[in-house]
């Protein structure tokens, strides 16, 4: 196939929406979305501070199925504000996954997708923003037992601050080349510990350390794919063909530990000795 | 005054006087198994190691190591109690200024390893150990995410030192566009975004809150009331459920009550 072909053929997911992203990975007439734009539960908390809420604060969750099995995707829109968590859009995002837990406890399999595009806490709803994370790990950590509960970081904004975490909680992430993921977000890394630690202007040196291909030539994600719809929906329904892993990675301690000990902290560190100190994770 | 806090040290020993230390840990990592009334209890804590191999780790920052060591703390608690039906309790002693903010530690994945302690503390909440987290000093976002965030209860002590936030005010005024005087004011009128305990408080995310005479360094009283409190607050989780839902129902977290009320009725 020549290239032009190639790219004729290539449907981008990044470009999409939210509710786009969620409808393209969902079975056909299965999308129905839960607290609808419709419903205009905005957030009770950007006004006041002369911020323009919007209708869905920012997440959509949709129930439907993928292959015939019942599935919950909660759809980040990076768009607004970041894709930062306030109050209403995190609680949409914890309460969807408690609902899937209970379905599990009644017998109902449901399972998970996490579609993050996200700076992290909404700094305007500072608090209750952390809150509904907190809330979100929970409920990550409970559904998991029972189904894949996961994660894809398409990009362009990619996953930061609490919601890292929430990413690194999934049973398996996918991410794309414009993916990165990443506790702390660039700006702040230099304005906390200086230019000479994080220079957030340097997009490539961001890239090579936080960027989709290094976390998974790390181990730190399970698939890199391209960004093309047919190729993410294809990577989803693999992974939840696949069940449950025998093991989260966020439960690997004792590895991780042992890998952390052989890392030269003297230096500073490059992306290479990232790839070889977490060597031969894959499984 | 040394450049680092040492509340969260001192409470951990005072608490865990009597308890026996846990070994194999990173040394900004405490934990010690002891006992509150008649109750086995786990203390933990992280400490600030000034020879921490991570340079920007060493003012009691919670990095990679401190992520992965509480994993391995609070794991090694849900091992030895597998079979037991008094699981002990979990009591996260909280001065946490920050998680580390640094090259090597987005390097190496430092959201993974505070997904790691966050993975522990939750699956330990999920096994019936009751949760306990005791804030003493800052309990600042992902550092708070990752060490106390998922207990069953909070109590805080009342202090100014005592704070919960998602971001330190000079980063907050960068990201948000603002300056500080504006974030301060701001602050002032929208409690979620208030850095004062009392504030916090009003969302509904704290069980109780308690007046100390010596935060720093507590006096034999002072240890009384909170040992009591922290009883009271075990007794409690056990007479309830594993889950986070006591933090809702405040006027100030309403909204997440009223998603959670459509979700369900929508599902």
């Amino acid at each position: 196939m020549t290239d032009s072909t190639r790219l004729l053929r290539q449907h981008s997911f990044v470009e999409l929406g939210a509710r786009q992203r969620a409808r393209a990975l969902l079975d056909d007439g299965s999308f129905r979305e839960l607290i609808d734009p419709f419903e205009r539960l905005v957030s009770p908390w950007l006004a006041k501070q002369g911020v323009v809420p919007q209708a869905d604060d920012g997440v959509v969750i949709a129930k439907g199925t993928i292959e015939g099995k019942p599935v919950v995707i909660c759809a980040i829109e990076g768009g607004f504000q970041g894709g930062s968590m306030g109050e209403v859009g995190g609680a949409k995002m914890a309460g969807a996954l408690e609902l899937a837990a209970e379905d599990n406890r009644k017998g109902i399999p449901t399972a998970a997708v996490l579609l993050l595009e996200t700076g992290g806490v909404r700094l305007q709803e500072a608090n209750l923003g952390l809150a509904a994370i907190a809330d979100i790990h929970a409920a990550i950590v409970d559904l998991r037992r029972y189904q894949p509960v996961i994660g894809v970081v398409a990009g362009s904004v990619g996953c930061f601050g609490g919601m890292s975490i929430a990413a690194a909680l999934c049973s398996y992430l996918v991410v794309t080349q414009e993916a990165r993921l990443g506790l702390n977000g660039p700006q702040v890394i230099e304005q906390e510990a200086g230019i000479e630690e994080y220079d957030s202007r340097d997009r490539p040196f961001i890239w090579s350390l936080t960027g989709g291909e290094q976390r998974f030539a790390s181990g730190l994600v399970d698939a890199f794919v391209a960004d093309d719809i047919n190729a993410i929906q294809q990577q989803v329904h693999a992974l939840l063909h696949k069940g449950k892993p025998a093991q989260e990675r966020s439960s690997r301690y004792a590895w991780f530990l042992e890998r952390l000990s052989q890392v030269d902290t003297a230096r500073q560190i490059e992306p290479a000795a990232v790839r070889s100190a977490y060597e031969g994770d894959r499984t | 005054m040394s450049a680092y806090s040492l509340r969260g040290l001192n409470w951990f020993n005072a608490l865990a006087a009597n308890a026996a230390e846990v070994s194999g840990l990173p040394a900004s990592v405490k934990a010690a198994d002891g006992t509150l009334g008649d109750r086995p209890a786990r203390f933990l804590a992280v400490v600030a190691d000034p020879d921490n191999r991570f340079p920007r780790a060493q003012n009691g920052e919670v990095g990679l190591l401190e992520g992965w060591g509480l994993a391995q703390a609070v794991d090694g608690a849900i091992e030895l109690d597998q079979d037991s039906d008094h699981k002990r309790a979990l009591i996260a002693i909280i001065d946490v200024p920050s998680q580390a903010y640094g090259r090597r530690e987005e390097a190496l994945g430092i959201h993974q390893a505070l997904a790691g302690a966050v993975d522990a503390y939750a699956r330990a909440r999920l096994a019936g150990h009751p949760v306990i987290g005791l804030l003493v000093g800052k309990a600042m976002s992902g550092a708070f995410l990752a060490h106390g965030y998922q207990a069953n209860r909070l109590i805080a002590l009342r202090d100014p030192g005592v704070m919960v936030h998602a971001m330190g005010k000079a980063s907050a005024a960068r990201v948000t566009l603002r300056s500080v005087e504006e974030l301060e004011k701001l602050a002032a009128s929208v409690p979620p975004m208030a850095y004062d305990i009392d504030s916090y408080a009003s969302l509904g995310l704290l069980w109780e809150t308690l007046s100390v005479s010596q935060i720093e360094q507590p006096t034999a009283s002072d240890l009384t009331l909170v040992q009591d409190c922290l009883i009271a607050a075990i007794k409690d989780t056990l007479a309830g459920g594993n889950d986070l839902s006591s933090r809702l129902g405040a006027p100030n977290r309403a909204a997440s009550s009223k998603v959670r009320e459509l979700l369900r009725a929508q599902w």
